[in-house]
């Protein structure tokens, strides 16, 4: 099977720090990969280079099979990389409608300049209901600020805004970070639906109990360099730690 | 004014809610109040004559206000607007001298608004400064000095007759520059809730680095909104030379802080990202009426600027208010979830 996303050789240097050293990554569809690692090992450097935040240095970014470049988040978006970047989701100022469509919001006539289009606020409502009311996001107020909202409700427009514009793959940066415990399950619930949908899912988290849970495979970083990979599983547990803080230490 | 309608109809109970609606609503609220005040302590003030001169003098402070907000929206600051207009009055004046044609005039003082407005909004973005205060604040100083250079420091007499209509005709006593900011601030408020420019300035100001991660064209919009700025200024400055019939290098002489002001009171907050054109023309409204009010009730020109001063503290502290009783309601939103 050809992996949906494919990282080869991914290096990154900012200055004199050497954040990605050669890293390999494969994500197939229908997968949740885990990306694991200390502070600092590099996984926000990978994933906001497969994002098109960051240009890589070295290496080539495949997406089935062809090699592709994400020059910038809108290059990225264009391929059908979705990414929730912690704390930078959400415009607290917008309702959920348009934080949905920031930057692609739906708009006529076509023959205008895109900036000049009249949004279209009804469908845009519309489509953000259905889709919340299928990933089942219960929002108390949909005409409501989102900066009102609590961090789990936030958490999962954020997520499911990705899922809906993904048609490939969603990366969430620490998706419960922050939340509390039913809040967290309801996110994880969503990642979970996200998988049944056949999207393949690229997880940052420093919970092991949530990435033992939701990932099917778990890769670790140290250091801008990609040390393992392996399954987590609760026998796991042990392994996967040491092999984020290192052998050695 | 929409956005507070929807928010009266799903007003619950909750006492949270409840003051944070009053805060939303404050400034209309207490704009009402000055209005009642005032007609009481002053049978002159419900006059028509008198209500079409607090319309006349609020008339510049709301078409430059109209164009701060857009730039406060962004979170930032546009300090050169009253130096943009003086400028731009000189420049008609001259203009005028040697092509005696309304629309000439009328163009050349547009242009030299959004001329100094591009310079603010491309020093800021491509000179990558830290913040726009200090951009403005260059062009606060050199606006002014170029409108004294070009006029020898004297004012410039004579405006063509489009520009005096606009600045001093009045269609009974309602004067035809509360038209003209009527036809502005439609104009914003299809870009601010109509268009998908407008989406993208609040955008901005909610989450600038989110706004570029969404694909969003960042610069181009925080450019656009001090050229809007400036435009703004050049279409105070017709109103301003049209009433004076002249072009003089000491007009707006403070009006930037002014435009800050009337935003900040009118309910927009100083942090970006919130509020509409109805609290630019509510502020703007508020310090007209505050000025006029306080000369009918013949109290010391001195005293003015203190109580525009303390109406400006009691507004950002709402502001600061409002922050905290939202990250409540939050938290109590959370505990019931």
């Amino acid at each position: 099977m050809t992996p949906v996303l494919a990282v080869r050789g991914a290096t990154k240097r900012f200055g004199a720090v050497l954040a990605l050293d050669g890293v390999d990554l494969e994500v197939f569809p229908g997968e949740v990969l885990a990306l694991l690692g200390d502070n600092g090992a590099g996984k926000s450097t990978l994933i906001e280079c497969i994002s098109g935040v960051h240009r890589l240095d070295a290496g080539s970014i495949e997406m089935g099979g062809i090699a592709v470049t994400t020059g910038s988040p809108a290059a990225a978006r264009a391929l059908g990389i979705e990414t929730v970047y912690q704390d930078l989701a959400l415009f607290d100022n917008l309702d959920p409608a348009a934080n949905f469509y920031a930057g692609r919001e739906i708009a006529g006539p076509r023959w205008l300049p895109r900036g000049l289009r009249l949004l279209r606020r009804r469908d845009m409502s519309r489509a953000t209901g259905e889709l919340l009311t299928r990933l089942q996001v219960g929002i108390a107020d949909p005409h409501a600020t989102v900066g009102l909202m609590s961090g789990g409700q936030r958490q999962a427009i954020a997520v499911a805004r990705a899922a809906a514009f993904a048609s490939k793959v969603v990366i969430l940066d620490e998706p419960t970070a922050a939340l509390g415990l039913r809040e967290s399950r309801r996110v994880l619930d969503l990642i979970l639906r996200l998988r049944e949908e056949g999207h393949a899912v690229i997880v940052i988290s420093h919970a092991m109990d949530h990435v033992i849970e939701i990932a099917d495979r778990a890769a670790v970083l140290r250091r801008g360099r990609k040390v393992g990979e392996m399954s987590p599983t609760p026998d796991n547990r042990q392994a996967l730690v040491s092999l984020i803080v290192g052998g050695d230490s | 004014m929409i956005a507070e309608s929807g928010a009266l109809r799903r007003l619950g109970s909750d006492p949270l809610r409840l003051a944070l609606l009053a805060i939303r609503l404050g400034p209309v609220l207490i704009l009402l109040l000055l209005v009642v005040i005032m007609s009481m302590l002053s049978p002159a003030f419900l006059t028509m004559l008198n209500l079409g001169n607090v319309l006349a003098q609020s008339a510049v402070i709301a078409v430059l206000a109209i164009g701060q907000l857009l730039v406060i929206l962004t979170r930032g600051i546009d300090l050169s607007v009253g130096s943009t207009l003086a400028l731009a009055s000189v420049t008609g004046a001259l203009v005028y001298s040697a092509a005696p044609s309304g629309p000439v005039v009328v163009l050349a003082m547009l242009a030299t608004g959004m001329a100094v407005g591009a310079i603010n909004g491309m020093g800021y973005v491509l000179g990558r400064l830290p913040h726009p205060f200090i951009i403005t604040l260059a062009t606060l100083s050199a606006a002014r000095g170029l409108a004294l250079w070009l006029s020898g420091g004297q004012p410039q007499q004579g405006m063509p007759e489009i520009v005096q209509a606009m600045g001093g005709g009045s269609a009974g006593w309602l004067p035809y520059s509360a038209f003209l900011v009527a036809a502005v601030a439609l104009a914003v408020v299809l870009l601010t809730t109509r268009m998908v420019w407008g989406r993208w300035i609040y955008a901005v100001g909610g989450n600038p680095e989110g706004a570029r991660r969404a694909a969003i064209p960042v610069d181009r919009v925080v450019i656009s909104v001090y050229v809007l700025s400036g435009l703004a200024a050049g279409i105070a400055a017709i109103v301003t030379s049209g009433r004076l019939n002249a072009g003089s290098p000491t007009f707006g002489d403070l009006a930037e802080l002014d435009s800050i002001a009337a935003v900040v009171i009118g309910g927009a907050s100083f942090l970006g990202g919130r509020g509409g054109v109805g609290n630019a023309l509510v502020g703007a409204l508020m310090i007209g009426i505050i000025r006029n009010g306080m000369n009918l009730l013949d109290v010391d020109a001195f005293l003015q600027p203190i109580v525009i001063g303390v109406v400006i503290v009691m507004a950002v502290e709402s502001d600061v208010v409002r922050g905290r009783l939202e990250s409540r309601f939050r938290i109590a939103r959370a505990a019931r979830a």
